[in-house]
Formats: structure tokens, C-alpha cells, sequence
């Protein structure tokens, strides 16, 4: 799916069809969404929206604002101002009364299954092994049987190429197949869409190019939409269908993959690019 | 040798004496435990409610010295109440309350020091705040607590002497019936010493295995090969073990 693959020029709740990706069938949809730490804005008035089944690579210099998108969708912060939408309903938000108000606890524990997160730090639990990683979620969130919560964990792990890791204990993986771990345990929940933030910045040279395999073959099997923050531009190039540069809390540019790397026309993208690849 | 003979003699008395002191460490420590848990939790939620219910309890029984809690539930419950509790049960009681309340702020802070990136795991993983406490937070918290616990409960043993002064006839109550008996003082408090020092030496032991334990829950220190004599001594922690590359 390339983005021009998405009508345009239809309204989805609050938003006009733009060059941004807004359309009525969005999956995700930013409303005019600002977040403040403070006196700093980190998301300025930010607009944007994301098809079912569609990749989307978030890249920008550092303090753009790329991870508190993800952030945000995975409901670890709260919106200052504006709304965002998941399949057509308030996510931030809910409606009460004739208003509406910030989403409540108890509202978001219904909704907040359907996105999965993957960190940069792994963030596995240590007092567990692999296996009960993977399936605690899906027994205790999502009700499934231990039988079969455990034979799910069991087929993700060799999806993953890891087992004969199952009995392990997290510490005594390395940090990549750690992070396969963690990309196995948000698989477990079946999500619809999966936020993967930096997940190969924190390995060492040698183990990310496992990780980027892996979520390569999730990108080819799955129709699991993806918003995914990361310096590897090889990899987002590979699997997105978007690329958005950020900067200031905004997006400077957005367009296809092959557009943003082999043409990018602002001078923003053009100078961050560069950077990238003379630090790689 | 006399004063051998004379302890050997006595020792059937001492044991009982120790066994009521035994029975007064586990029932004050059980409460204290669940005390500390219940309200240390509770103070570590972020609802003022639950939390200022916590800071109660914990500066009103840190604040009351341990021995007038204990006089006020043997002698001053009754005329208050007409409710008459069992000395031994007043004296678990007070003790309980007492240490519960210094427990409490080690489960909470044990808790708060839980890594803010676990939390958003499960928060990624849409758990319940039930869900987190038990499966994530309160196992990380464990072992942090134990070392502190493991002090707690040996000032509780030792802080169960005073209720010999309400009548109850612990370890320290028979070294002072010994004593006023017999005039051999000297022997009736160095047997007492000694128990009290045993009693304590079995719960470290006891509470450094809680602890090793709870290291290779967490992939702390590496699971098998130490036998119960590295008990002897503290647990080391810190290094990372068994990472491969």
C-alpha cells in the first residue's frame, strides 16, 4: 500500500484530508494535538493520521517529538491540548455529556489492547522467564487458557528464532535477543497496531540486525499497522509506506519512503539525513 | 561447672521460656508482615485517600513506644472496654502494630523504587493496577524489602523481652524467676543471652535465604551451586551474571 492508495479529500473527525494522511478511514488520527512538558512544547498543533495496515517511520532529530507520539498513543502520557482518535472513537478522550472529557482509566483498559509497544530498553520483566514474559498479558488481560497462552508463546519464539530460549531467564539473553523477546511478548496480545520505539538503538552494533530480520517478518505477514521511531534508514526504507520528518514538534516533510531518501525536498530532512549517515 | 549444671538443669525451663518467645516473634511478625504490605501498598497509590489512610497508621504506631502500647491493651483495654485480651495476644498485638508501621514504609518505598520503565511495560500490556502489583511490582519490590525485613523482625524478637512485664512467661520472665529463686544471677542472664543470641541466629539464616532466593527469582546471582554455609554471610548482588553476547 502506498499512500496514495488512501482517499483524500474526506473528513474524518475534526480533520480534512491533507498531504499528512488524514483521511476518514484512518485508523489513527491526530487532532491539532499539543504536548507540553512544562514551558517546553514538544508537539505543536500536530495533524496527522494513519491507514489500517499501514507503516509509518517517524524520524526527526533528537527532541522532535517522534517518541512521545508513541507515547502518547500508548496512553504513558496525556495530551495537553487536542484529540487523538483510534478506528473513529475518542482515544484521549471520551465522550460524556455533550462534551468530552480526558479518557478515564477504565476506558482505556478497554481500548488500550489493541496497540502494542516495544521499547527501546527491552523492559522485560526479570522476575519472570521468557515464557511467562510472553504469556501473562494474554492469560490475565486477554483471558486465554494457560495451555493455549503457552503454546502461543511458544510459536512467537520461533517466529522470533528463539525456541530454545524459553525456560531462560531474561538476564541471561543478550540485548538482542532480549529485544525479540519483548517484540514476541507485544506480538502475544495480537495487537493492531504495534509502536516500536528505537528498539535497535540501545544493541550493540552486531545484534540489530536480527532484530530489524524479525521485524521485517512481521511486516511481511502481518497487516499489523506500524508506527515505528528509529535511525535505521535502511530498515525504514525496507517496510514503511511513509516517512515523517519531524522537527520542532511538527512535520517537515512527509512523503514515501523512496521520495524522503532519494529526494527529499526540505532542507530540514535534507540536513538531518545527512547527519544520519555520516554518524552510521 | 557448677553453673553448667545448673543451666543443664534448668534448661527444660528455658526452652519453655524461649518457645513462648518463639510463638510471640512469629504471631508479631506475621501481623506486622501483612500490616506492612497492606498499608505500605496503600501508600503507594497514587489516590490521596488510601495514602493518607497509610501515613496514619505509620506515624501513629511509629510515634507510640511498643512497652505502653502494650500495658494500655493488658490493662487499660479492660477498664476501658471490659474486653480482657490474653496477655500473649496483647503483647503480638502491640508488637505487630509497632513494627507493621516501620514495615509498611519499606514495602512502600521498596515499591516506589520499582523501575518507572517496568511500569510502563505493564501499562504497554494493559494491566490492571491489581494485575501489575502482583505479577511486576510487588515481586521486584520483594527483594529489596528482605534486607530490611530481615532487620525488622530480628528488633521484633528481641523487643518481645518486654512483655514479660505484663506477665507472660517468655524467655526473659524465666530468667527473672530464675534469678529471684535462685540468687545466680550471673547464670540465669548469660542462659537467656545465649537463646536470645540462637533465636536471632536462626531467623538471619532464615531471612538470608529469602533473600538469595529472591536474588534468583530476578537473575540476580546465578541459580544452584551455594550451599546453606555461604548462609553465613550477607548476600553479594549487583554483578550482572550469565550475559551472553
Amino acid at each position: 500500500m502506498s499512500p496514495s492508495d488512501t482517499p483524500e479529500n474526506t473528513t474524518a473527525p475534526g480533520v480534512d484530508g491533507d498531504a499528512a494522511g488524514h483521511a476518514a478511514n484512518n485508523l489513527i488520527v491526530f487532532d491539532q494535538v499539543v504536548k507540553r512538558f512544562g514551558d517546553l512544547t514538544v508537539l505543536d498543533h500536530l495533524d496527522f493520521g494513519v491507514a489500517p495496515g499501514e507503516r509509518v517511520t517517524l524520524i526527526g532529530p533528537s527532541g522532535s517529538g517522534k517518541t512521545t507520539i508513541l507515547r502518547l498513543l500508548m496512553t504513558l502520557e496525556k495530551v495537553t491540548e487536542g484529540h487523538i482518535w483510534v478506528d473513529g472513537e475518542p482515544f484521549s478522550h471520551m465522550n460524556k455529556g455533550s462534551g468530552m472529557v480526558p479518557a478515564s482509566e477504565n476506558y482505556l483498559r478497554a481500548r488500550r489492547k489493541r496497540i502494542g509497544m516495544v521499547f527501546q530498553q527491552f523492559n522485560l520483566f526479570p522476575n519472570m522467564s521468557v515464557r511467562k514474559n510472553i504469556m501473562e498479558a494474554p492469560v490475565n488481560v486477554l483471558g486465554l487458557g494457560k495451555d493455549e497462552a503457552s503454546q502461543r508463546a511458544e510459536e512467537l519464539l520461533e517466529l522470533v528464532g528463539l525456541g530454545d530460549k524459553i525456560d531462560a531467564h531474561p538476564t541471561q539473553l543478550s540485548g538482542g535477543q532480549q529485544q525479540r523477546v519483548a517484540i514476541a511478548r507485544a506480538l502475544a496480545m495480537r495487537p493492531e497496531i504495534l509502536l516500536l520505539d528505537e528498539v535497535t538503538s540501545a544493541l550493540d552494533p552486531e545484534l540489530v540486525a536480527g532484530v530489524l530480520d524479525v521485524l521485517r517478518e512481521v511486516a511481511e505477514t502481518t497487516d499489523i499497522t506500524m508506527l515505528c521511531v528509529t535511525h535505521e534508514m535502511g530498515f525504514a526504507r525496507d517496510v514503511s509506506h511513509r516517512v515523517l520528518m519531524f522537527d520542532k514538534g511538527q512535520i517537515a516533510e512527509a512523503g514515501h519512503p523512496d521520495q524522503i531518501f532519494g529526494d527529499p525536498k526540505e532542507e530540514r530532512t535534507k540536513s538531518f539525513l545527512k547527519s544520519v549517515l555520516e554518524s552510521q | 561447672m557448677e553453673q553448667i549444671n545448673f543451666l543443664i538443669e534448668r534448661l527444660p525451663r528455658f526452652l519453655d521460656g524461649a518457645w513462648v518467645t518463639v510463638q510471640l516473634t512469629i504471631g508479631g511478625a506475621a501481623l506486622a508482615f501483612v500490616l506492612a504490605m497492606v498499608f505500605g501498598i496503600m501508600g503507594s497509590v497514587g489516590h490521596w485517600l488510601p495514602r493518607a489512610v497509610s501515613t496514619i497508621y505509620v506515624e501513629v504506631f511509629r510515634g507510640i513506644a511498643a512497652l505502653v502500647l502494650m500495658f494500655w491493651m493488658a490493662y487499660a483495654l479492660p477498664i476501658a472496654t471490659g474486653f480482657q485480651l490474653e496477655d500473649r495476644f496483647a503483647a503480638i498485638l502491640a508488637l505487630g502494630l509497632n513494627v507493621g508501621a516501620y514495615g509498611a514504609e519499606v514495602v512502600r518505598s521498596s515499591i516506589n523504587a520499582v523501575a518507572k520503565s517496568q511500569i510502563e511495560a505493564t501499562v504497554a500490556l494493559n494491566f490492571s493496577w491489581f494485575q501489575r502489583m502482583r505479577l511486576v511490582v510487588v515481586p521486584q519490590a520483594w527483594a529489596q524489602m528482605l534486607p530490611t525485613f530481615g532487620n525488622l523482625v530480628i528488633e521484633l524478637m528481641k523487643a518481645t523481652a518486654v512483655a514479660y512485664l505484663i506477665g507472660v512467661a517468655d524467655l526473659a520472665a524465666v530468667a527473672q524467676q530464675l534469678r529471684e529463686a535462685t540468687g545466680e544471677t550471673v547464670v540465669a542472664y548469660s542462659g537467656a543471652l545465649i537463646l536470645y543470641y540462637l533465636i536471632a541466629q536462626v531467623l538471619i539464616l532464615g531471612m538470608r535465604l529469602l533473600e538469595r532466593r529472591a536474588n534468583r527469582k530476578l537473575g540476580r546471582i546465578p541459580s544452584g551451586g551455594q550451599g546453606l554455609l555461604s548462609l553465613l554471610r550477607a548476600p553479594t548482588i549487583g554483578t550482572k551474571v550469565g550475559v551472553a553476547k
